[in-house]
């Protein structure tokens, strides 16, 4: 994983409460053996026409002004539903470093840490101020920083976000987290010695 | 028992023994994992890491592989094959035989006797037990939770590190009862408890917390039934949901290929008494709701939170007073062509289809089957039932189901996700209307363009026969007591 300290860039805001996975990449493109081209599927239903291919004209991700954007402001529980780790990987590779939202489904929020991807949770009147600010201005660009953990509006009012210790520093560092699981393997032994297991599913 | 005086949750006590190294201010806790599950669909790229690094997976014995979500359900051909004609699932399922192969992990196949949706052959096989912990790159891992275990779906970074280490980072989740008061009536079931618990808490009212269902109702409910409810918990944004293990839970597991016997099953059953959570357990919140007062319940909109007894009428967005709400309800009739105020009963359907990890299990089918013996599916409808597993669909054909389906005029498939979630081929087309007992209705989730009404076994199976959604109870003779 590359280290991430900060980010610059444009917003688009999707400003729909509980955009659920399925959205963010349809099922059907969770065939793939690897994280390739997933970008191009990234809200794929919202974003093509019937044919999946035709670019929705009034879809905000189309509009040539929004292009580029680097931080995507959504609604209300962002991420809910399933598991996919597609889902962070497709915003990855639609070009978005972070996520604005008031809250974070809890699969969704672990697996854009693992890969980079910053949710980014405030309170509701820098959502609308996000929304706001990114319909009447698309050039209106933000800054966050990992480290102090804020994230600052153009006006530059500076809002702090949470993060927990141990992403950051994973973040910080471009280190992934089986890392740290790995040096462990002493005391997985040691548990393992004192606690027998289970079940055998090769028996 | 509660120890040092100190009264202690299911949760807890499943979660305190697991804990290989103690969450600090700097690091998550590290929990161990007793039981991995795993599929073709999220696992390929975790193997694919673990290769490019040189690792192993640590404890193969500790993990089962099976086939469902990107499997066909169509009939088997001559030599006894289930035909896979995407190329790409296709792919897919031959990169994870040769990723279990490789790595050593025993895996239910396509086609195989034992293969089926891996929150159907878990406990089908006796390897969910009470108080183990559990994983697997599926949200609806929650459904194991039903047995007493903290069962939670991962990514497939995690799902990499469960592979290589059997541990996972974890920071320890809140805690929320779920107290369902009284006995359910007659049509009302399991589905409907938990339509009615996420439309009174909302999608994301169970983020960062890990439900303990508790209650009467509960309590009277078949395995089957807490499946079903536990199955959902992550559509009202928990992490996991639980039951306490009780002698329902004991007589489910025993005997089954991989439940303890003789003197083992002795001592486990006595471990296994003591996980319920001690009198005077304090939960983080607590919630209450009252089976007596439940009817059906149905969706009406693009999230499963959108649900509301069979009988009313459905929301219009100028009473919403949040305005983001608002505009969610606003997109989400615009999206399945429904009117503020309108009554669903009687909305003309297209698909019934009855299978998922939610409701596949033998226990559905008789409800379904039961109610549409001697009966017929409405003209022009298409009524699609997929058992669960190969084991739910042998126990089912042994029990004469499949012919009481087929001579209803209902398609009877082989076993996987199908409908649920629309990779196998088994798919709405674009407008079209279903009742389906599976647990998402977000938009395109079971095809393009298609719209989902949830709804229980029962309702599917009346709703099937009258052509539009119907509330089953006004189809019932001889009512009783509600089950399932």
């Amino acid at each position: 994983m590359e280290k991430l300290s900060h980010i610059q860039g444009t917003i688009v805001p999707i400003p729909v409460n509980d955009i659920d996975t399925d959205q963010i990449i349809p099922a059907r493109f969770l065939k793939v053996t690897d994280k390739v081209g997933l970008g191009k599927a990234a809200f794929c239903d919202w974003r093509y026409g019937e044919d999946g291919e035709t670019p929705n004209p009034d879809f905000i991700l189309n509009k040539v002004e929004y292009q580029g954007a680097a931080v995507l402001v959504a609604g209300d529980n962002f991420g809910c539903g399933s598991s996919r780790e597609h889902a962070p990987w497709a915003l990855l590779g639609a070009g978005f470093k972070a996520v604005v939202s008031t809250d974070f489904a809890d699969i969704f929020r672990n697996n854009a840490l693992k890969n980079g991807l910053l949710p980014i949770a405030v309170d509701a009147d820098t959502q609308q101020q996000l929304f706001s600010l990114a319909e009447e201005d698309p050039r209106a660009a933000v800054q966050i920083n990992v480290e102090t953990q804020t994230l600052t509006l153009p006006d530059g009012r500076k809002v702090s976000f949470p993060l927990d210790g141990f992403s950051k520093y994973c973040l910080l560092n471009g280190v992934d987290q089986l890392g740290y699981l790995l040096a462990l393997d002493d005391e997985v032994r040691e548990f393992e010695a004192k606690n027998p297991q289970r079940v055998v599913t090769t028996a | 028992m509660a120890e040092n005086g100190k009264a202690r949750t299911l949760f807890e006590k499943v979660w305190q023994p697991h804990i290989v190294r103690e969450q600090s201010d700097d690091t998550p806790a590290v929990l161990y994992i007793d039981l991995h599950l795993v599929h073709e669909v999220t696992s390929p790229q975790a193997f694919s890491m673990l290769r490019e690094r040189g690792l192993k997976v640590r404890r193969p014995d500790l993990t089962i592989g099976t086939m469902d979500h990107s499997t066909p359900t169509t009939p088997r051909n001559d030599l006894g094959v289930i035909p896979v004609a995407d190329a790409m699932a296709s792919k897919q399922l031959d990169t994870f035989a040769k990723n279990c192969e490789d790595f050593g992990i025993p895996m239910y196949a396509l086609g195989d006797e034992h293969q089926g949706i891996v929150h159907v052959i878990g406990p089908e096989k006796g390897l969910t037990q009470p108080g183990m912990t559990i994983v697997c790159g599926d949200s609806h891992t929650s459904t194991h939770g039903a047995f007493g275990a903290l069962a939670f779906g991962i990514g497939t970074s995690e799902l990499g590190h469960v592979l290589a280490t059997q541990t996972l980072l974890q920071n320890k989740p809140k805690t929320m009862a779920v107290n369902v008061a009284g006995r359910l009536g007659a049509g009302v079931t399991a589905k409907d408890i938990i339509l009615a618990v996420i439309a009174k808490i909302g999608i994301g009212g169970g983020t960062g917390r890990v439900f303990e269902y508790r209650g009467e109702a509960i309590r009277s409910l078949s395995m089957e039934g807490r499946m079903t409810v536990c199955n959902m918990s992550i559509e009202g944004g928990a992490r996991a949901g639980m039951v306490a293990p009780d002698d329902t839970t004991y007589e489910y597991i025993a005997g089954r290929e991989h439940a303890p016997s003789g003197a083992e099953w002795d001592a486990a059953v006595a471990r296994w008494r003591d996980l319920p959570s001690d009198e005077g357990a304090v939960f983080d919140k607590e919630i209450t709701i009252h089976a007596d007062e439940l009817t059906p319940m149905i969706t009406y909109g693009t999230n499963p939170g959108m649900g509301m007894p069979i009988t009313a009428a459905v929301p219009a967005p100028e009473d919403e007073s949040d305005y983001n709400r608002k505009i969610a309800l606003d997109k989400a009739l615009t999206y399945m062509d429904l009117a503020p105020g309108q009554r669903l009963l009687g909305q003309a359907i297209d698909v019934v289809f009855i299978g998922s990890c939610t409701n596949s299990r033998i226990t559905d089918l008789r409800q379904a089957a039961d109610f549409i013996k001697g009966r017929k599916v409405a003209e022009g409808l298409r009524m699609m039932v997929v058992p669960g597993s190969q084991q739910v669909k042998a126990q089912a054909e042994s029990e004469g189901l499949d012919a009481i389906f087929r001579e209803a005029g209902a398609e009877w498939r082989e076993a996987g996700c199908s409908m649920c979630i629309a990779m196998n081929g088994d798919q709405l087309q674009p407008g079209q209307y279903a009742v389906s007992t599976s647990n998402r209705n977000f938009e395109g989730r079971q095809g393009k363009g298609g719209r989902t009404f949830l709804a229980s076994p029962l309702t599917a199976a009346a709703s099937a026969v009258a052509g539009v959604v119907t509330d089953p109870r006004a189809m019932m003779t001889g009512l009783s007591q509600g089950e399932g």
